[in-house]
C-alpha cells in the first residue's frame, strides 16, 4: 500500500528546508523571458481605444480613415454603437499596426461620437434616507424594504403614495404571498397604480439587516461600548507586469496565445467561445508573470482583440500589453469598504455585540460584502452592507478578497473597545480568542511569539505616546485567516531509463515560488537532487492544474505531485527489487539511490535502478484531490498575527514604518525561504495601502486622477522598515498538510498599521490610506470625521 | 507620441532659429518626452542641446560665486565638489531629487522649465481645466495637491521644482539667452522673476520669450554669517513630490538675523518668496518661538481649497523646521 501521507520529519531532505526559489538566477539575470517580453519577426502592435467618458453611449464609430492608413493591418469595433460604457477607460476599438506609433496614429484617426450620460463615482457614506423614494417604486425597492423588515403599514403607504414601476403578474403576488409577505401588501401592490420607474437608479444596493442574538439587550447590559469610523479606499492591483497577450494563427484552425495569467489552464475556454473555435485547437503560454494578485484569471476584451486582430492581419501575431494608465483605470480594483462599528464587551473584557453600517463600492456591480465582524463570532450582532454602484473599472480579486476591508474594521474597532476599557489589546484579544472558533489554538501559539518579536511588553503603551517633541510612537496589531485548500491538479511524472525525471502540470509560478515547491516535493519524494529533475509549466498542453487564486495553488500542485512521485517510486521499487532480492516494500529511495531499508549496503545507485525500468519511459499521473489515495494532503483555514510598530510625525501627519512582525501558519511549509519571501512581500503590499495607495476619481470628469505610480504611490524600500517573519512549523502544524499562503499575510498589514497610529497619537485616523490629510484632520478633531 | 523633427545643434546661436513657432528644446528629457508620449504637448520639432558644449560645466570663483551650466545633470551637481563645499544646502537638495536614474539625466535647465504635476494637466485637461461651463475643474474637483498661496486662479497648480525656492532663497540668478534678442543676446533675471503665474491656458509659467533658453544660472558667494537649510515634507521616503517644502537663508549678525529669504515650494504656481516670514525673522535670534512666529507669517495669507486645508499646516512645519534646521537647531521632525 502506497504512503502518500507527507513524510516524517526525520525523512525529509528537503522538505520543510530553507532552499532558494530554483528560477531565481534566470529572473534577477533578466533572462526570463515574460509575456510583455514575446516579441517574434513579424509581431504586429495592437492598441485599444477607450472611451474617455465615466458614462456614456457610443453613437457612431467611423474607422474608415484608420483602415486606409498605411501599415494598419486590421481594425475591429469591440463595443459597437448603441452599447452603454459604464466606466472611462472602457475598450472601444481595437487596431493592429506595423508598429506602436502606427498604432497609435490609426487610433487618433477613428472617429467616435458618444452620448455622454451622467456619472457617479463617490463612495462617501450613503445617506440614511435611502430607503425613502419619491419615485415609483421598482421591484428591487420593494424587495429591499420586506428584506429589511419595513413594518407592512409603512410599505402599503409607499406604495400607495408612489405607485410601483413593475407589473407583479399573479405568479409574483402568489410567491410574494408565500414567502410571508403580509396579505395586506399582496392586496396593495395588486391594487397599485403603474408608473414609468425614474431614469435615474440609485446607485446604493442594500443587504436585508442581519440579525444574531439580541444586540439591543446586549448593548444595553455591557459594560462598556465604543463606536467608530472606520475603513479603506479603492486601490488597484498596479501588476509591475501590465495585462497583455500576444496571439498567432499557426493555421485558419489553431491558435497560440501568449499570455500574462493567473489562469492557464483556464484561458482557452474562454477565449475559445467568443472566437467561436474548438478550445482544444488553442495553445496558451506563459513562462513568467509580473503580477497578478487576483486581477489576471480573464483574458480579458483586449486580449480577445488580439485574437481577433490577428485572424484580421492573416495569423500574424498581435500583441497587446496595456500603458500603465490602463492597467491602474480598468484592470484591477479592490473594492472599497468603509463602516459606522458599534461594539461592546463585558466587565472582564468579553466582546458581547456588534453593530455595523458597512458600506464600500467595488465597480458598476457593487462590490463583495466583507465578512464582519472578521475573526471574532460575537454573539449578538446586527449588520448591513450597502454596496455602491459607481462609474469605475469593475472591482477584481485583490489578494484575500473582502478580508483586508473586514480587518481594517473589526480589529480597529476592536483595539477601540479595549482602549475604553483600559486594556492591552494583546490581553484583550487574547481572552476573546474562544469568539475565533477552530483557530482558537493557533493565534494561542502565536500571539506571543509575535509579542516576543515586537518586544511588546517593553514598547508598548496605552494611547497617546506623552514622549515629548512631535514624533510620536505605536504599536498595534492584527489577526487573520483564510481558506486555502489546494486547488484540481493534474500531475505528469515520467522517470527516464536514464534517471532524469520530467514533470509537466499546465500550472504558473506567479513568483510565489510555485515551480521551486513542485520540485521540492518530487526530488524529496524520490530520494534525488533537485537538479536531477525537468519541470515543465506554462504550456496548456500539459495536464490541467488549477487557477492560482485564493491561496489554492500550493496545495494543489504538491498534493497531486507528491501522490505521482509515490507512485513513480513504488512503481521502480517493483522493477527494481529482483535486482536488490528484495520486496519492493522493503526499498526506500534516498541520496540518490534505491537501497533496503534493513540493509543498506543492498543499493543500487538512482541512475543504475532507473535502468531497470526497461526501453520505455515511464510516466505516472498523480491527481488532486484523489479520494482513492488517502489521506488528503491539503488543508484550510490559517491563522496569523501581525504587529506594527510605527512613528507619526504630529506635525505633519507623515507616518513611517519602523518594523512590521509576522507570525504566520500555512500547515506544512515546504519551503521556508520562499514562504518567509511571501509573507515579507505581503507586508510590503500591505504597508503601501495602509499609507499611500488610493484610486483617485475625479467627481468632475468621473476619470481616474492618478493612473501612473507618481500620485498613485507604492512604498519603497526607505519607507518599508524592519520586517520580521516566523513561520510556524512542527507538530500541530506539519500534520495539517499544505495550505496556500498568498492571501493570509496580507490581510492585517492595514488594521495593524491603523491601530499602531492611534496607539501613538492617542486618536482614531478612521480610513485607510492614513494619508498625511487624514492624520492631521483627525488630530485636529479627536478622529470622529472622515478626511477625503 | 506624435510624429516630430528631430534636429542636434552644436551651437547656442542656431537654436532660437530651429526652434521657430512650434518647437521644444529637449535636454534631459526626464519631463517633455514623458509630456509627449501622454500626449499633453504636441511639439513639431525637437531641439536637442546636448551637444552645446558651452552650456555644461560648473564653476565656482570666489568672487563671483558659482556658475552652473544648464546642461549640468542634478547627479553632477550634487556631487560637485565646490557645491558641496560652500552650498552643501543646494548639494542636500539635489540628492532629494526624484529618484538616481532622474538624476543621471535631469538637468538644471530643465528642472527650471518643467512642467507642473497637477493632475488634470497631465492627463491632457489642461494646466487651467475648464468644466463644460466654463468652471475651474480643481475647485470643483480633487485639488488635494493644488496651491495654498498665489491662488487666486485661474492657475492652482504648483511649482514642481524643488531646487528653485533653495536657489531663489540664496540669490540666484537665472542668465537667458536667444540669437533672436537684441545686443549679446542674454538676459539676466532674478530666478524668481523667471517665474510667473499664468493668466490663461495660452500662458505659460515661465517668462521665456520665444526662442530664448536657459543657458546658466549663478548663485551669488555665500558669505561668513550665512546660515541656509531647506526642508521638504514628504510621505514617502522613497522618490516622491513634496506635500511643502521651505528654503531660508539667514544673513547673520551674531546671533540675531539681519536679514532672511524664506522662499516656499510646492505651496503655490511659483515658488512663493514669503517677505512676510522674512520680517518676522529680522533683528531676532532663532528660536522654536521665532520660528513658528515666521511660519504663521509665511501662510497668513494662505487661502485652502476645498481639499488642501492640510497643506498649510505642512507648510507652517516646512517653514519652522527649515528655519531650525539653518540655525543648526534640532526641528524635531523626519519621523
Amino acid at each position: 500500500m502506497s504512503e502518500y501521507k507527507w513524510p516524517d520529519p526525520a525523512t525529509r531532505p528537503l522538505l520543510g528546508k530553507r532552499i532558494s526559489r530554483v528560477d531565481g538566477p534566470v529572473k534577477a539575470s533578466g533572462r526570463a523571458k515574460y509575456t510583455y517580453d514575446y516579441n517574434p519577426n513579424g509581431l504586429l502592435a495592437g492598441k485599444i481605444l477607450r472611451c474617455p467618458h465615466a458614462h456614456a453611449r457610443i453613437v457612431s464609430i467611423d474607422s474608415s480613415a484608420a483602415e486606409k492608413m498605411a501599415g494598419v493591418k486590421a481594425v475591429k469595433v469591440l463595443q459597437p454603437p448603441g452599447t452603454e460604457i459604464f466606466w472611462a477607460g472602457d475598450e472601444v476599438v481595437g487596431v493592429a499596426a506595423v508598429d506602436e506609433s502606427t498604432a497609435e496614429d490609426a487610433i487618433r484617426a477613428i472617429n467616435v461620437q458618444y452620448e455622454v450620460l451622467p456619472h457617479f463615482v463617490s463612495d462617501a457614506e450613503p445617506p440614511t434616507n435611502i430607503g425613502a423614494n419619491n419615485g415609483p417604486i421598482s421591484r428591487d425597492d420593494f424587495e429591499d424594504m420586506e428584506d429589511n423588515q419595513v413594518p407592512d403599514e409603512q410599505v402599503i403607504a409607499s406604495i400607495k403614495a408612489n405607485g410601483i414601476s413593475f407589473k407583479p403578474d399573479d405568479k409574483y403576488l402568489k410567491d410574494a404571498q408565500a414567502s410571508g409577505v403580509d396579505p395586506k401588501v399582496v392586496a396593495a401592490l395588486r391594487a397599485a397604480k403603474y408608473a414609468e420607474a425614474k431614469t435615474s437608479r440609485s446607485p446604493y444596493k442594500k443587504t436585508a439587516v442581519q440579525k444574531q442574538g439580541d444586540p439591543d439587550k446586549a448593548f444595553t447590559s455591557a459594560a462598556a461600548v465604543s463606536e467608530g469610523l472606520y475603513g479603506a479606499s479603492c486601490i488597484t492591483h498596479c501588476c509591475l507586469e501590465t495585462h497583455g497577450m500576444a496571439s498567432e494563427w499557426p493555421s485558419d484552425k489553431d491558435l497560440v496565445v501568449h499570455v500574462s495569467t493567473q489562469n492557464l489552464s483556464g484561458i482557452a475556454p474562454q477565449v475559445s467561445e467568443p472566437l467561436g473555435i474548438p478550445a482544444g485547437n488553442i495553445q496558451v503560454l506563459q513562462q513568467y508573470i509580473g503580477g497578478g494578485f487576483g486581477s489576471k484569471f480573464s483574458p480579458d476584451r483586449w486580449g480577445i482583440a488580439t485574437a481577433q486582430l490577428s485572424k484580421a492581419a492573416g495569423g500574424k501575431p498581435v500583441k497587446i500589453m496595456l500603458e500603465r494608465d490602463s492597467e491602474q483605470k480598468v484592470a484591477g480594483m479592490r473594492p472599497s469598504g468603509f463602516a459606522r462599528v458599534k461594539i461592546a464587551a463585558d466587565k472582564d473584557g468579553k466582546l458581547v455585540a456588534w453593530e455595523s453600517r458597512s458600506w464600500g463600492t467595488g465597480g458598476v456591480g457593487g462590490g463583495g460584502t466583507p465578512p464582519l465582524p472578521y475573526i471574532f463570532e460575537i454573539p449578538n450582532q446586527r449588520k448591513q452592507h450597502i454596496a455602491i454602484s459607481t462609474n469605475q473599472g469593475s472591482a477584481r480579486a485583490w489578494r484575500a478578497p473582502n478580508h483586508p476591508q473586514a480587518a481594517v474594521i473589526t480589529m480597529t474597532a476592536i483595539e477601540d473597545l479595549a482602549t475604553k476599557m483600559n486594556m492591552d489589546p494583546v490581553d484583550f484579544i487574547t481572552g476573546n480568542l474562544e469568539l475565533t472558533g477552530p483557530r482558537e489554538k493557533i493565534y494561542r501559539d502565536e500571539l506571543p511569539i509575535a509579542a516576543e518579536l515586537m518586544d511588546w511588553k517593553k514598547i508598548w503603551h496605552s494611547r497617546g505616546d506623552k514622549s515629548p517633541g512631535p514624533i510620536k510612537r505605536g504599536l498595534g496589531l492584527s489577526l487573520h485567516t483564510w481558506g486555502g485548500r489546494g486547488h484540481n491538479s493534474d500531475c505528469d511524472l515520467t522517470i527516464h531509463p536514464d534517471g532524469s525525471v520530467e514533470i509537466k502540470m499546465a500550472t504558473q509560478d506567479l513568483g510565489t515560488g510555485c515551480r521551486t515547491i513542485i520540485m521540492i516535493v518530487a526530488a524529496d519524494t524520490l530520494g534525488i537532487p533537485l537538479d536531477n529533475i525537468k519541470l515543465l509549466i506554462g504550456d496548456s498542453r500539459y495536464p490541467v492544474s488549477g487557477a492560482s487564486g485564493g491561496s489554492t495553488t500550493s496545495g494543489g500542485v504538491t498534493s497531486s505531485t507528491r501522490r505521482a512521485a509515490v507512485d513513480a517510486r513504488d512503481q521502480l521499487f517493483a522493477k527494481v527489487a529482483p535486482a536488490l532480492k528484495a520486496q519492493p516494500e522493503e526499498l526506500e529511495a534516498v541520496n540518490a539511490a534505491v537501497r533496503v531499508k534493513s540493509d543498506p549496503s543492498r543499493s543500487l545507485r538512482w541512475k543504475e535502478a532507473c535502468a531497470k525500468i526497461g526501453a520505455m519511459p515511464m510516466t505516472i499521473r498523480g491527481k488532486n484531490p484523489d479520494k482513492s489515495k488517502p489521506p488528503d494532503l491539503t488543508n484550510s483555514g490559517v491563522g496569523g498575527v501581525q504587529m506594527a510598530d510605527v512613528s507619526v510625525d504630529t506635525e505633519t501627519g507623515i507616518v513611517r514604518v519602523n518594523k512590521m512582525v509576522a507570525v504566520q501558519d500555512c500547515g506544512l511549509v515546504v519551503d521556508v525561504k520562499t514562504a518567509e519571501s511571501q509573507v515579507l512581500g505581503a507586508l510590503i503590499m500591505g504597508i503601501s495601502y495602509a499609507l499611500y495607495e488610493e484610486k483617485i476619481l475625479d467627481p468632475v470628469s468621473g476619470r481616474m486622477l492618478n493612473p501612473n505610480m507618481e500620485f498613485y504611490r507604492l512604498a519603497g524600500i526607505a519607507d518599508i522598515g524592519e520586517m520580521k517573519v516566523h513561520m510556524m512549523t512542527g507538530k500541530g502544524y506539519d500534520e495539517r498538510g499544505v495550505i496556500g499562503l498568498a492571501e493570509p499575510p496580507v490581510v492585517s498589514p492595514g488594521a495593524a498599521i491603523s491601530n499602531a497610529v492611534a496607539n501613538a497619537i492617542g486618536v482614531r485616523v478612521p480610513f485607510l490610506p492614513l494619508t498625511p490629510a487624514r492624520v492631521l484632520e483627525a488630530l485636529e478633531n479627536g478622529g470622529t470625521h472622515a478626511a477625503v | 507620441m506624435r510624429p516630430f523633427e528631430y534636429v542636434s545643434p552644436t551651437n547656442k546661436e542656431q537654436v532660437a532659429i530651429l526652434l521657430g513657432e512650434r518647437g521644444s528644446i529637449l535636454a534631459g528629457g526626464t519631463d517633455l518626452l514623458a509630456l509627449m508620449k501622454d500626449d499633453v504637448v504636441a511639439p513639431e520639432r525637437l531641439v536637442n542641446i546636448k551637444h552645446i558644449d558651452s552650456l555644461r560645466g560648473i564653476s565656482y570663483q570666489p568672487g563671483n560665486g558659482l556658475r552652473i551650466g544648464a546642461l549640468t545633470t542634478i547627479a553632477e551637481f550634487a556631487e560637485d565638489a565646490n557645491v558641496r563645499r560652500y552650498y552643501p544646502v543646494l548639494a542636500d537638495a539635489a540628492n532629494e531629487v526624484a529618484s538616481p536614474q532622474i538624476r543621471n539625466l535631469a538637468t538644471i535647465g530643465g528642472n527650471m522649465c518643467q512642467r507642473p504635476r497637477c493632475w488634470y494637466f497631465r492627463n491632457g485637461m489642461g494646466l487651467m481645466a475648464k468644466t463644460a461651463d466654463g468652471k475651474s475643474m480643481v475647485l470643483a474637483g480633487d485639488n488635494r495637491y493644488a496651491a495654498i498661496l498665489g491662488n487666486a486662479g485661474p492657475a492652482y497648480f504648483v511649482s514642481p521644482s524643488t531646487l528653485a525656492p533653495v536657489l531663489i532663497a540664496l540669490g540666484a540668478k537665472i542668465r537667458l539667452y536667444s540669437a533672436k534678442a537684441a545686443g549679446s543676446g542674454v538676459r539676466e533675471l532674478p530666478l524668481e522673476k523667471s517665474f510667473v503665474i499664468p493668466k490663461s491656458e495660452n500662458e505659460l509659467e515661465h517668462d521665456l520669450k520665444p526662442g530664448e533658453m536657459v543657458i546658466e544660472i549663478v548663485v551669488p558667494p555665500p558669505s561668513q554669517d550665512l546660515k541656509a537649510a531647506s526642508y521638504e515634507v514628504r510621505q514617502r521616503a522613497a522618490f516622491d513630490w513634496p506635500l511643502a517644502q521651505a528654503s531660508v537663508a539667514l544673513e547673520m549678525d551674531g546671533s540675531a538675523v539681519k536679514s532672511a529669504r524664506v522662499v516656499l515650494g510646492h505651496v503655490a504656481p511659483i515658488p512663493w518668496i514669503s517677505p512676510e516670514a522674512a520680517q518676522a525673522l529680522v533683528g531676532k535670534s532663532i528660536s522654536p518661538d521665532t520660528a513658528m512666529a515666521a511660519a504663521n507669517a509665511a501662510v497668513a495669507q494662505a487661502k485652502p481649497l476645498s481639499h488642501n486645508k492640510y497643506k498649510i499646516t505642512l507648510a507652517k512645519a516646512a517653514v519652522k523646521r527649515a528655519i531650525l534646521s539653518a540655525a543648526g537647531q534640532s526641528a524635531g521632525g523626519a519621523a
